[in-house]
């Protein structure tokens, strides 16, 4: 097998992702699908490093995933406080900015 | 370590079976997370995925980020995540009906288009030698990352810790709700209690004395009616309140019709016997799932009340 394997099922899960973003309502479940492409691009870091033979993918796949654990807290605290305004988690709810 | 532990330029055997099974597990897991119709198992899903995209890390010798992924992603990220499902409502599936005409077609489209687009430039780009990573995880992948995170890195490092540090003041700021009013003390809320009049005593507690004692049925007055007041305020809202009395009702009855069986008393009660075999019709009228054994013990009570 050759490892650029890795690479086509990264941008098969990206693709995915960004589907999922297009498709969901449910602000969760944007956020998920969110997390999912960042995964697939954290797999794709990790492969070029491999491919590369030097550890530079990977420390940007761990910046990566520090940025990520950062836009999780402060997305779902976005999302708790639309869900106490509106009652409701649908991104089709929140037209405005305004609550 | 053995080179081969260290993800050479070539794969063996094994890593192609495993890519092959882990990889079809990930992209079920992820389309999974995109199709599920609950948000939670859209989430057990993406744990599933992020899971298998560890066993990926450590097989091409990231193993640092392989444990990582666990323990931030799987760990940290899903908690957070179904901490906020849980809050939200677990029990609210998202309606699948499309609100923009053809958008699903439409995201199809572009899905399939993007994805076609990303595939054929990775085929086309010329990956196909590999160096591998036994020379750069020779002396260790952890102690390889470190020295150049704080070394080369160094000043990313540190930008990131600004910006965890402003992450965790926000979601501080952001769930934070300040008290727009001052909060009552006992004493003024059993003075309020007192000026209203109503309830004075604690609350009735509910079900049903030797029978029912789940916090979701409601306890009976003397006359068989069900107290709402006995339930807790969040159930009764939520509609989750079961009703027993009739149940209740029918069972008082048949223990007087047997004790005025047993007792010789036939003709003297005749009105709550007849109102309880009223009320056991009720039941088995709209109750289908009572126990058969009641039921035909209904039936022959009948039976002998026709026959008197």
């Amino acid at each position: 097998m050759n490892p650029v394997n890795y690479l086509f099922l990264a941008a098969l899960l990206f693709t995915i992702g960004a589907s999922g973003v297009l498709l969901r309502r449910n602000a969760i479940v944007v956020f998920m699908s969110i997390e999912l492409m960042l995964n697939a691009a954290n797999l794709a870091l990790v492969t070029f490093s491999r491919m590369h033979g030097n550890l530079d993918g990977q420390i940007i796949a761990f910046f990566t995933m520090v940025v990520a654990a950062a836009e999780v807290v402060v997305g779902l605290a976005i999302i708790v406080t639309i869900f106490r305004s509106r009652h409701s988690a649908s991104v089709d709810d929140a037209g405005l900015m305004k609550l | 370590m053995t080179t081969t532990l260290l993800a050479a330029a070539s794969t063996s055997t094994g890593e192609a079976v495993q890519f092959w099974i882990l990889g079809t597990v990930a992209v079920l897991g992820a389309l999974g997370t995109v199709l599920m119709k609950r948000s939670v198992h859209s989430a057990l899903c993406l744990a599933g995925t992020m899971i298998v995209l560890a066993v990926f890390y450590l097989a091409n010798g990231a193993y640092f980020l392989g444990i990582v992924q666990i323990v931030v992603y799987t760990g940290a990220v899903m908690m957070l995540f179904l901490f906020v499902l849980m809050l939200v409502g677990v029990t609210a599936a998202d309606s699948l009906k499309e609100t923009i005409k053809g958008q699903r077609w439409l995201v199809a489209l572009c899905g399939l288009g993007f994805g076609i687009l990303l595939i054929a430039g990775i085929g086309s780009a010329g990956v196909d030698t590999f160096v591998g990573l036994g020379e750069a995880n020779a002396g260790g992948n952890v102690q390889g990352l470190a020295r150049s995170l704080f070394t080369e890195y160094v000043f990313a490092f540190e930008i990131t810790g600004a910006l965890l540090v402003t992450a965790a003041v926000a979601a501080m700021v952001l769930t934070h709700r300040e008290r727009t009013e001052r909060r009552l003390t006992q004493r003024e809320l059993a003075e309020q209690r007192v000026r209203e009049g109503k309830h004075l005593p604690p609350l009735p507690a509910p079900g049903v004395y030797a029978r029912h004692n789940a916090v979701d049925i409601p306890g009976l007055l003397p006359d068989g009616t069900p107290s709402e007041l006995t339930v807790n305020a969040t159930l009764r809202e939520r509609g989750q309140v079961r009703d027993v009395s009739r149940e209740a009702l029918a069972d008082l009855a048949a223990l007087e019709r047997r004790t005025g069986e047993y007792l010789g008393r036939n003709g003297t009660d005749t009105r709550a016997v007849r109102g309880a075999a009223d009320v056991r019709d009720d039941v088995s009228d709209d109750a289908p799932d009572t126990d058969e054994g009641r039921a035909g013990d209904g039936d022959r009570d009948r039976d002998r009340e026709a026959a008197k």
